[in-house]
């Protein structure tokens, strides 16, 4: 049962796509980079290409972290709904298969100056 | 003319039996199920509604007599905390960030708890429980009252407080708590006493309210701890009609047990998460500490919930599902709160800061395993940051939990450098979580949660469109003076100057 009710009852999703004039959100999180809180959410056109989305809000937004300016966006590994995953930098959001609400993650072995001292 | 006749007093049990037992009857043309609709549906049996028992035998006009009584003493404290500047008599401003959160977060959940009870007293059948139950609603939007009254001294002289009913349904730290009793309040009559009456008012409450208003008292905060006194007074009562509540349904039927069990479960881990916000009070925003919320937890989690967990053991129920987890998380999450509250503080109506070194030690000494480890080292970057004048703001704003709306800062129960991911579609649709507890809880009743109100999500759409100036005005936020870090704020700037004429010639 997809709720306990007196009688069938049907919700309506609060952040539906169509919600978000013509834009759409993507979470993005660096692993194992946690002075930043949580996952960052955007809400970005999905024309936007991959590489628009990472040399602007994502490096804006990174830049705190003392590991910011040694990454090399080349080398990064990707994750996309926990996935290891390949983006095509030139692409679209949406020709790169990240949908509404999608989590994606990098990672970058060796890049851990907050990390915690083993 | 009239005879006059002999009144006779009446005697305790008869007095109680008038007044409680005796307001029931048998309806004659209507039947019992149109009068109460919604004590089926859940799927709880009852057998004997008069198998209900009230401890304490409560008639209302004892009842009217006990809460008059509180509530002259209370305003008599709360008057002379007025006139003798009690404003100022707190240990530092810094202080009053852990009553804006209160005062945001959680009095408008008693107010709603009042309409709970209210609603709840109408739906059960039986008497004992409905009398019970409206007392209880009265208690909660005195509790609010009261709350609110203590507070607005404060709000005369300090930024933060003044629109704490437009922030409890707009900004986003309060959907915790909001969401917490909105699911109470659409869920059954019988959920919503196992979530208010029993989770928050039997497992969590001491957690709530006992560290928060010695909290008051340790630092000088009289108003606070006038209203705490006059509530904490009512608790032993809720706590018994909540206690009363669970045995009752084990006791009616069998096959009660597993969806009692069910709700345990569920609210146990929502409350859990509500009280994040107090672990970041406890350990980070009083000037002068009680306990740390490690210590809290021991004795009023640990201690406390183990022995009634044992003692529910009888009946067939266990510890709580996420009990293993939040175990895990306790050396952990006043931190990660903090860490988040100070990255986001341009949209928080109060103030953070950077915990200076000696508070710095004093985590160390209480977090041994945890803090020099995984946080000291974020703190020291953050103040580097600050002292070269780039102080570290995240307005990437958040990623949500679905369930209990908190911005996922939770690490995994297993790996504390690793953010917790946890994802789930219906319906087509992707929803994320900060827990397996709270992603257990959506799969139980998606259709309930895909309609949460997530405060980040809806920044972006209608009707602020992004704009944080304009979502600033719409939660009654004034920007430079209720947000922000505390140091070199307005609140810090009057109170070391008021104090300053208070303490000295200057």
């Amino acid at each position: 049962m997809a709720l306990t009710s007196i009688r069938e009852y049907i919700g309506v999703p609060r952040d539906l796509q169509a919600n978000f004039n013509g834009k759409q959100l993507v979470y993005v999180s660096w692993d194992h980079h946690l002075l930043f809180a949580a996952p960052f959410l955007f809400c970005v056109p999905p024309q936007m290409s991959f590489k628009e989305l990472v040399d602007g809000p994502l490096a804006a937004l990174t830049q705190p972290d003392p590991d910011a300016a040694s990454v090399d966006w080349a080398k990064v590994e990707w994750l996309k709904s926990n996935q290891p995953w390949t983006p095509d930098f030139a692409a679209s959001l949406s020709e790169n298969g990240i949908g509404h609400k999608d989590q994606i993650r990098f990672r970058t072995p060796g890049l851990n100056s907050l990390r915690a001292a083993a | 003319m009239d005879t006059k006749v002999t009144k006779k007093k009446l005697g305790l049990k008869e007095k109680y039996r008038f007044l409680t037992r005796d307001l029931g009857w048998e309806p004659s043309y209507h039947t019992k199920d149109e009068i109460f609709p919604y004590v089926n549906y859940e799927g709880i049996k009852v057998h004997d509604w008069d198998k209900w028992e009230d401890p304490f035998r409560l008639t209302m006009d004892a009842y009217w007599k006990y809460q008059a009584e509180k509530e002259r003493k209370f305003y008599a404290i709360i008057d002379a905390h007025a006139q003798n500047n009690g404003h100022l008599n707190i240990t530092d401003a810094r202080y009053l960030s852990a009553l804006k959160i209160f005062l945001q977060a959680i009095s408008p959940g008693e107010y709603a708890a009042h309409k709970g009870f209210a609603r709840a007293g109408r739906e059960f059948p039986g008497v004992g429980t409905m009398v019970a139950c409206q007392m209880q609603s009265i208690d909660e939007i005195r509790h609010a009252q009261t709350q609110i009254h203590a507070m607005s001294n404060y709000n005369k002289y300090y930024n933060g407080f003044h629109a704490f009913a437009d922030q409890r349904d707009r900004i986003w730290y309060t959907s915790v708590a909001r969401s917490f009793f909105d699911d109470s309040m659409s869920a059954g009559p019988f959920e919503f006493m196992i979530a208010i009456g029993f989770s928050f008012e039997y497992v969590l409450t001491n957690l709530l309210f006992v560290p928060f208003m010695s909290g008051a008292a340790y630092n000088g905060d009289m108003a606070t701890v006038t209203f705490g006194f006059s509530a904490q007074s009512d608790e032993a009562r809720h706590m018994t009609l909540g206690l009363e509540c669970i045995k009752f349904m084990l006791e009616q039927d069998p096959a009660n047990l597993p969806i009692v069990q069910g709700w345990i479960d569920k609210w146990f881990w929502r409350g859990f998460r509500v009280l994040g916000l107090v672990s970041t009070m406890m350990d980070y925003m009083l000037p002068k500490r009680v306990m740390s919320w490690r210590e809290a937890w021991n004795i009023y989690g640990v201690e406390n919930g183990s022995a009634l967990f044992r003692d529910l053991a009888r009946y067939g129920i266990r510890a709580p599902k996420g009990w293993d987890d939040a175990e895990k998380a306790i050396d952990h999450m006043s931190h990660q709160f903090m860490l988040g509250l100070y990255q986001w503080s341009f949209g928080t109506s109060f103030h953070s800061w950077i915990p200076c070194d000696e508070d710095m030690d004093w985590l160390s000494k209480k977090y041994p395993d945890t803090f020099d480890k995984y946080y000291r080292p974020r703190w020291d970057h953050i103040k580097k940051l600050a002292a070269a004048g780039t102080p570290f703001k995240n307005y990437g704003l958040a990623k949500l939990c679905q369930t209990c709306q908190l911005p996922v800062v939770f690490t995994e129960p297993d790996d504390p450098t690793m953010s917790c991911h946890r994802e789930a579609e219906y319906k087509g649709e992707k929803y994320h979580f900060c827990s397996d507890g709270c992603q257990d809880i959506f799969a139980n009743e998606p259709e309930k949660y895909i309609q949460a109100w997530l405060p980040m999500p809806q920044l972006f759409q209608e009707p602020n469109n992004g704009d944080l100036a304009a979502w600033m005005d719409w939660v009654s936020l004034k920007d430079g003076l209720d947000n922000g870090d505390y140091d070199g704020s307005q609140d810090q700037q009057n109170f070391q100057q008021w104090r300053g004429m208070a303490t000295s010639n200057q």
